[in-house]
């Protein structure tokens, strides 16, 4: 009895457990011998002998019971011992690419103009005289063209100089009232660090029986404070454009340094950002649209500034340079 | 342009500081763009091309005025008395394009007299060159008042002068030395002997002043903006006369320009002078009708209150002769500003002078109404998404590209070549997207960048402009990583790039409608390239590109290109619930050798021919040639999985449809079964 607890203590493992288990209790087993000898034994005594013998097998069980529980225990923790992995190692698979910082920026105007009422407009990037600049109340030689330095094709085609022309085709086609922006790439022929020939722009035009120039200036600030999040200052100062009048240009306070005064905004705290105006009546009449009944706000805007100025790129060009290193650095998901 | 403080100081006692002016002028539409400070500040202006009358220290004046209420002031200029009778008889030839021009002889000068510092300094900094007194004075003259005029050596003249346009081919040699060729679109000024100058640009070489010029005769013109516009510009010419004759000067300025530029010769180079004698031909100057302004329009363009005294206030400050009316007022511009037509000029100057800053933000009256949300067009977030997500980058390249090697990618297409391209590598409109990936890609190469997956979605130019997506891999199948099979380091190739494809397509709820056919395009790996079909429709290509390309632009691997017509392929179908079975499937695998040209297509389509409805899937699950299999055929693996809509499949059931399709594949397609 002694001897068989102490066994059992002794078992190393599951396997060497049942090797007591059979000496003992087994068919063969020390403990089963002995019932079985009960016979032998004087049958006044062999009610008592019976007894402790069922006595001793059941501790032995008990101990045997105990004793598996532990070793049983033991093996699942060296199991999940041996199946320990370095967590730290990377992940398997693809790794995500993404979208390029400006589409990431249009995407986010475009989301942010729908929402206040607007549609997503596009039109043609190869444009013929009259959209580009015609309708939009510059005639041939006037000063405003040089403004614009013009890509030509031997047809007298143009690549557009801005996405003003889809304003002009949004109102043919779709008529008054009207808020579209239009968003897409123009092309001016001046390439050095601060100009490329292809950049992006975003249109918008709203026309109505009474767009005044004081919604135009709330469409602007709002966007301003939208987009970034803060609560920029905003400026519009009188311009000339002669797809507008009044016309003007919108600079909001300077991102970085909160309009103190820094390099990005040349020490003057402001950042140009805009142009805009109320829509030229030449402009609502060559598109259709009754310039008695309708007034209109137009303004446009670069979006590749507007994406240095939320990512902090300095230089314009690295947009068209698709470097990976460049554009794996803004992968961050948009809302 | 530059405007010295205190050159401006004499036209207006203006308080502000320089840098307060510069600020005010600004939020008047005049942008301080530089102030260089110093005893006396130098303000750089942004003029707008509509306002060539401030191009000048009276025009800036005359807006300061406006501005701060202060009035104009100015030297006194009384006129120089004629000494003389002597004048240069003026033709007006072409009286639209000059309907005015006053002239007058000065006698005497010596101009080899020294020009006052003061003269030359404000010159200088203004960024014109000191050259003798005459030239000086016509300089500062221009400078000061906007008014370009002509100094001619007297001597040198032959007979009167008239102003005509040019004859075909006409040669003029101007004052810089340069002899032009003219076309009949251009105004001259010539004498007798021929042409002396080009029309409110430059003068001509033959008629000019020197240091030994003693007579003198001052041409002073209004030239009509639309005869001089563009001509400068075309001739190479532009000139501070030329800019501010295309804006417009004041035609009632001549007068004025030569009594101050007379007073100023001979208070420098002495001399006397002649009678001011003027040509006109009035019916051709400039009207200033009065143009209407309504209280009501005022208000509804402006979304602001403006009380009517301000208006009137404003308008007259600015020069307007301003008479009530019952709608409003109406107001006459004066004879300097050629920009004030309608009545938005007129709100327009109002809301400048009054400021842009008094005018409240509002938000539009808008009416809520629902806008189109078609369920074809899937977000172009979430298309460009779906190949971030597996991998790829999107590049923006330029539009126009390298004309050779996109006539080496595909020499067949008509190409679109801009007239004036920035450099002779960027002259041709895109046909494809992929000149401009494959740049990108092997400038990412040259970076050491080995594992390059880019996309692009943007315009190409056929005949029509066509919206594209077009991707590019290059490299390794999946990143460097531990523990990925052997296989991932493998660079991608074709199936790698048409499940990124099919990824696409699975987005459209359509993917049936897809074909993969084999074609050639003469960029691609003849044996390696699909065009992809939707219902029959072609829609794009997807194939490595070509190996004698690949040596040629010394990649490092094959990349594997796709294009797509954007809106074609990328239209969505909705999704519609069909219902599916709740009884178990069956599966059967067949390891069938086949001829090797035999397509995947069309095994599965015979396939499906025998089998019965059940059928519900069939895969390819291994592709094999090589030792076992005869030369010229392959062994294919298909699994079949069966599965019944209201019941559960028999074996025999199973059984039976096994064997037909069996059937029908050897004798079809001449396959054999493996054991």
């Amino acid at each position: 009895m002694e001897q068989a607890l102490a066994e059992i203590a002794a078992a190393a493992d599951l396997a060497a457990l049942d090797e007591v288990r059979v000496r003992w209790l087994g068919k063969k087993g020390v403990l089963t011998e002995q019932l079985k000898s009960l016979k032998t034994v004087p049958a006044a005594v062999r009610p008592a002998a019976g007894q402790r013998i069922n006595e001793a097998k059941q501790q032995v069980q008990e101990a045997l019971d105990a004793r598996r529980g532990v070793l049983e225990g033991a093996a699942v923790q060296q199991k999940l011992a041996a199946g320990r992995i370095d967590v730290t190692l990377p992940g398997r698979g693809e790794e995500p690419g993404g979208l390029h910082p400006v589409t990431q920026t249009r995407l986010r105007i475009e989301t942010l103009f729908r929402r206040a009422g607007f549609d997503v407009e596009q039109g043609p990037e190869i444009e013929d005289d009259f959209h580009n600049f015609g309708a939009l109340n510059i005639p041939p030689n006037h000063p405003a063209r040089a403004m614009q330095d013009t890509f030509y094709f031997p047809d007298g085609r143009v690549l557009r100089t801005h996405t003003s022309p889809v304003q002009v085709r949004a109102m043919l086609s779709r008529g008054a009232p009207l808020a579209v922006i239009a968003p897409g790439r123009v092309y001016r022929c001046d390439s050095d660090v601060t100009h490329s020939p292809m950049f992006h722009q975003v249109e918008g035009l709203l026309v109505d029986e009474s767009v005044s120039f004081a919604n135009l200036k709330a469409i602007l600030h709002g966007f301003v404070r939208a987009f970034f999040e803060k609560d920029l200052d905003m400026r519009l100062r009188p311009s000339y454009f002669p797809f507008t009048e009044p016309s003007a240009e919108v600079d909001m306070s300077c991102v970085f340094c909160a309009g103190q005064g820094c390099r990005v905004c040349k020490e003057t705290g402001w950042l140009e950002i805009a142009g805009c105006g109320m829509v030229h009546p030449n402009v609502l009449h060559a598109s259709g649209v009754d310039a008695e009944r309708y007034t209109g706000y137009a303004f446009g805007m670069g979006i590749d500034r507007l994406a240095m100025l939320r990512y902090g790129v300095g230089d314009l060009r690295l947009f068209f340079e698709n470097d990976l290193r460049f554009l794996r650095q803004f992968r961050a998901l948009e809302p | 342009m530059k405007i010295s403080y205190r050159w401006l100081k004499e036209w207006i006692e203006v308080t502000w500081s320089a840098r307060e002016l510069g600020s005010r002028l600004t939020m008047a539409g005049f942008e301080l763009e530089a102030l260089q400070d110093g005893a006396d500040p130098l303000l750089e202006l942004n003029v707008t091309p509509n306002r060539g009358d401030a191009m000048s220290v009276i025009g800036i004046a005359r807006e300061v005025a406006a501005l701060s209420g202060i009035g104009l002031g100015g030297p006194a200029l009384p006129p120089v008395a004629a000494q003389f009778k002597d004048t240069v008889a003026v033709g007006l030839e072409a009286p639209a394009a000059c309907p005015r021009l006053v002239g007058r002889i000065i006698r005497g000068i010596d101009n080899r007299a020294a020009v006052p510092a003061c003269m030359k300094d404000r010159l200088q900094r203004c960024g014109v060159r000191s050259i003798s007194p005459i030239v000086d004075v016509t300089n500062y003259v221009l400078l000061e008042l906007g008014q370009p005029m002509h100094a001619y050596d007297l001597a040198k003249l032959k007979g009167g002068i008239t102003v005509r346009t040019a004859q075909a081919q006409e040669k003029v040699t101007l004052l810089d030395g340069r002899t032009v060729a003219v076309t009949p679109d251009v105004l001259l000024i010539a004498d007798e002997a021929g042409a002396v100058g080009v029309a409110g640009i430059m003068g001509g070489e033959r008629t000019a002043v020197s240091e030994s010029t003693v007579d003198v005769f001052l041409e002073v013109a209004y030239f009509a903006p639309p005869a001089i516009l563009g001509r400068a510009r075309k001739l190479g010419l532009q000139t501070d006369a030329s800019q501010r004759f295309e804006r417009g000067v004041d035609p009632a300025l001549q007068e004025r320009a030569v009594e101050r530029a007379t007073a100023l010769i001979q208070s420098i180079a002495g001399g006397s002078a002649g009678p001011v004698q003027l040509a006109e031909a009035r019916e051709y100057l400039p009207r200033r009708p009065a143009v209407p302004l309504r209280r009501t329009q005022l208000q509804r363009l402006l979304g602001a209150t403006i009380e009517p005294s301000q208006v009137v206030q404003t308008l007259t400050a600015l020069g307007m002769q301003v008479t009530d009316t019952p709608s409003g007022w109406q107001a006459a511009p004066p004879s300097h500003r050629f920009d004030i037509v309608i009545e938005a000029d007129l709100i327009e100057e109002v809301a400048r002078i009054v400021g842009l800053e008094s005018i409240p933000e509002r938000d539009a009256d808008s009416a809520q109404r629902f806008r189109e949300l078609s369920v074809e067009v899937p977000s172009e977030r979430s298309v460009l998404e779906t190949l971030a997500a597996r991998g790829y980058q999107e590049a923006i390249t330029l539009a126009f590209v390298d004309p050779g090697l996109q006539a080496r990618l595909f020499p067949d297409v008509k190409v679109k070549t801009l007239s004036n391209a920035i450099a002779s590598d960027l002259a041709a409109m895109r046909v494809s997207l992929w000149p401009g990936l494959i740049r990108a890609a092997l400038e990412n190469q040259r970076r050491q960048q080995d594992r390059i997956r880019l996309f692009e979605h943007g315009v190409r130019f056929l005949e029509q402009e066509i919206d594209t997506l077009a991707g590019l891999v290059c490299g390794a199948r999946l990143p460097e990583q531990w523990g990925a099979a052997q296989e991932a380091r493998k660079p991608a190739d074709f199936f790698d790039a048409k499940a990124d494809l099919e990824a696409l397509l699975t987005g459209t709820g359509a993917s049936a409608d897809f074909t993969f056919e084999p074609g050639t395009l003469s960029c691609l790996h003849p044996g390696r390239a699909a065009q992809l079909k939707r219902a029959g429709q072609p829609i794009g290509w997807i194939g490595e590109l070509h190996p004698a390309l690949v040596d040629e632009l010394d990649f490092t691997y094959a990349p594997v290109l796709f294009e797509l017509d954007y809106a074609a392929t990328l239209r969505v179908v909705r999704p519609v619930f069909s219902d599916f079975s709740r009884f178990p499937q069956v599966r059967r695998d067949l390891a069938l050798v086949v001829d090797d040209s035999l397509s995947l297509s069309t095994l599965r389509e015979r396939v499906l021919l025998a089998a019965p409805p059940f059928l519900t899937s069939c895969v390819a699950f291994d592709v094999y040639r090589g030792p076992g299999i005869e030369t010229g055929r392959k062994s294919v693996a298909l699994g079949l999985i069966f599965q019944d809509i209201s019941r559960t499949l028999t074996d025999e059931e199973t059984d039976g449809a096994v064997a037909a399709i069996v059937a029908e594949l050897r004798i079809g397609l001449n396959a054999k079964i493996r054991e």
